[in-house]
């Protein structure tokens, strides 16, 4: 007596991938005909020959093989493919510049001298980035001590307290996290600029940033606070435990590492923003360990500078400086994937 | 004889809160109204600032386009006029060929990390485009100017080439570079992870019943897509797509280094002049005078109301999610 054997229809056998290997082959080879025997040319016409032929290949492939809805299918799954791509391609293209561009900036030099006796334009091995790097890192500890208690307060309120003003903050939250930059610039030059500061600092600047990041940093840390099981705060008040001392001891430290990452991207949105630094810091060229005084200089500032100084040396050193953030960025990216992998720790 | 102890009195059963929690409910709230009072105080200060010259300029200052001061050798301001008519367009502009070419592409990577992506890609797919997300805008400038602008001044002369015909796609002088269209290639590129994300968290949220029912009844998966997903994520879609309208309109650095500013209201986009308020106040910041940034203040007032009330919209469009749909 035999038994029906389960099969899985819908695993690609080896023929189906041989098939579909032999379309994309065939695919390259007419468009590469294609390019060459009619007027089209450069990668634009190859790129789009080549994913036209694949469309139409995979779509007649499907019709041969099952009819016109397969067909329709088969042609979709293409095009989606080459959305995802594109939406890859210039981040590919970004990185690859950045590398090849930035790592003929990086000498030794760059990161123990600042530009107080250089210009953009001189060679690369006169001045570097010590300014920069030094007040980038002021500013993002000045906005992160500032905005930190404010986001998480505002997380607070919206998962603890979950008060009458909830609807109303989570919609201001979301309509401060559009505010473009430019104007935390101006708000901080015609409200604590021009009447009472009256010169460039460091402050200004991360007064500004906060005001950036306070969304980033309000959002994330609702989201983790929001996993956070309800058990834990049930059992926090049942054993007597006021509200204050549930969540101060309780709720916060279950959450930490979450917290932590919504501080991380948090810096991650504001450690390259340039435009409100273009108005409120002034961009020292020596190094400035006083926020408070006088003008700061940051790589985002830095960067503009060097590029707008225009000659190769200054566009390398703009390269070099981008490297160095994009690397930062890069990092505190990672460190917070890693961290928020485990959501809910202890 | 033991001394008799007194019970200890019994504890006063109330549902009020004690003072150390009343504390923190206030501290908390004070916090979390932080957003409204920063809002409320940057439309108050801007408004301040700018009063003047709005006042002075009515609503000329959106309707014309000529900006210029003159001022004396004491430093008095002689005349002035002040139109943001034409940044206000070239901002729309720009913003709105970022999203008709982001749209497409956002959906279609959407759909592919949702149904067709292997979830290896998917988790490493995910993680790049939330990184480039956070890349810094004046990296997008930088790149845009010295890598993509010549490839998008090559793109514009093929569509000028084949499609002059459309009055916005004319060239009149012929000079392509820094135009509308590549600062829109640009801001595209910036806004694709953010609607790309807001579309893949939509379509995720597709109830799996129906999902399962379409393919029960012999949908093929885009068969399936169409039917279910698309219906049903739409809202959010939409959505999705005015937030990156939002994020490009208040664009500042990336659009400066790669768009031609000038001062007259131009809709042909492939021609090398173009407008944006953010723009206009980094250009026009550094050698202003006092009246004139005022006049500069009063032009962030208005950037801040649009991508105000676009991202509101944007908000309210979200939410709707799921109520639409079969």
């Amino acid at each position: 007596m035999s038994t029906v054997q389960p099969t899985r229809p819908w695993v690609a056998t080896t023929a189906d991938r041989v098939r579909d290997g032999l379309i994309f082959v065939v695919s390259i080879a007419i468009s590469y005909g294609l390019v060459a025997a009619t007027p089209l040319k450069g990668k634009l016409a190859y790129f789009f020959t080549f994913f036209a032929i694949l469309t139409l290949a995979n779509g007649l492939n499907g019709f041969l093989r099952y009819g016109f809805a397969a067909a329709k299918d088969a042609a979709i799954k293409t095009l989606v493919g080459v959305g995802a791509l594109l939406t890859v391609m210039p981040i590919a293209s970004i990185l690859a510049t950045v590398i090849s561009k930035g790592y003929k900036g990086i000498k030794p030099n760059l990161f123990t001298q600042d530009m107080s006796l250089a210009t953009p334009t001189d060679p690369l091995n006169n001045g570097g980035i010590l300014h920069a790097i030094s007040g980038t890192l002021i500013l993002v500890f000045l906005s992160l001590i500032m905005s930190v208690p404010l986001g998480i307060l505002t997380a607070l309120y919206l998962t603890e307290i979950k008060g009458r003003f909830s609807k109303p903050i989570k919609f201001l939250v979301q309509a401060m996290s559009g505010v473009p930059s430019i104007v935390a610039g101006l708000f901080i030059l015609s409200a604590v600029l021009y009447p009472i500061t009256k010169g460039y600092s460091g402050f200004m600047g991360a007064l500004a940033l906060t005001i950036l990041m306070i969304p980033t940093v309000a959002r994330t840390s609702e989201e983790v606070l929001n996993l956070i099981p309800q058990d834990l705060r049930e059992a926090g008040t049942a054993l007597g435990g006021t509200q204050w001392r549930t969540v101060a001891m309780i709720v916060l430290p279950a959450a930490r590492s979450g917290l932590i990452t919504a501080m991380i991207l948090g810096v991650a949105r504001i450690a390259g923003e340039t435009a409100p630094l273009l108005l409120l810091t002034g961009g020292g060229d020596k190094v400035n360990g006083n926020p408070f005084h006088d003008p700061i200089g940051s790589l985002p500032y830095y960067i503009w500078k060097s590029f707008n100084a225009g000659s190769e040396e200054a566009i390398t050193r703009a390269w070099a400086g981008l490297l160095v953030l994009v690397v930062l960025i890069l990092i505190l990216f990672t460190t917070a994937r890693f961290l928020s992998t485990r959501k809910v720790s202890r | 004889m033991l001394s008799m102890t007194t019970a200890p009195a019994p504890r006063e059963i109330t549902t009020q809160p004690r003072r150390s929690d009343r504390i923190f409910r206030r501290v908390v709230t004070a916090g979390g109204l932080s957003s409204l009072v920063i809002l409320s105080l940057i439309t108050i200060f801007l408004a301040y600032r700018g009063f003047e010259v709005l006042r002075q300029e009515g609503l000329r200052f959106i309707t014309s386009s000529q900006w210029s001061i003159t001022t004396d050798d004491a430093g008095n301001v002689v005349e002035s006029h002040f139109g943001l008519a034409a940044m206000l367009v070239g901002t729309i502009l720009c913003a709105f060929i970022a999203v008709v070419i982001a749209l497409p592409i956002s959906v279609a990577s959407a759909l592919f990390l949702n149904f067709y992506s292997p979830q290896w890609l998917k988790k490493f797919l995910v993680a790049v485009i939330d990184m480039m997300a956070a890349f810094p805008s004046i990296l997008f400038g930088i790149w845009g100017f010295l890598v993509l602008m010549p490839s998008a001044e090559y793109w514009a002369k093929i569509l000028n080439h084949h499609l002059g015909f459309i009055p916005v796609l004319k060239i009149a002088p012929y000079v392509v570079t820094r135009s509308p269209f590549v600062a829109g290639v640009v801001l595209a590129i910036m806004i694709i992870p953010i609607i790309t994300s807001v579309s893949r968290e939509v379509f995720s949220q597709t109830p799996l019943d129906r999902i399962q029912a379409a393919y029960a009844l012999g949908a093929t998966r885009w068969g399936m897509i169409k039917a279910v997903v698309l219906p049903y994520g739409r809202s959010g879609v939409i959505g999705g797509a005015m937030l990156g309208l939002g994020r490009a309109m208040g664009e500042t650095v990336a659009v400066f280094t790669v768009l031609n500013i000038v001062f007259q209201v131009n809709w042909h986009i492939l021609l090398g002049a173009g407008g944006n308020v953010a723009s206009l106040i980094i250009l026009k910041f550094g050698e202003a005078s006092p009246y004139e940034i005022k006049a500069l203040m009063a032009a962030g007032l208005v950037l801040f109301i649009l991508t105000l009330m676009v991202n509101a919209i944007a908000d309210l469009i979200v939410k709707k999610t799921g109520k639409s749909g079969r």
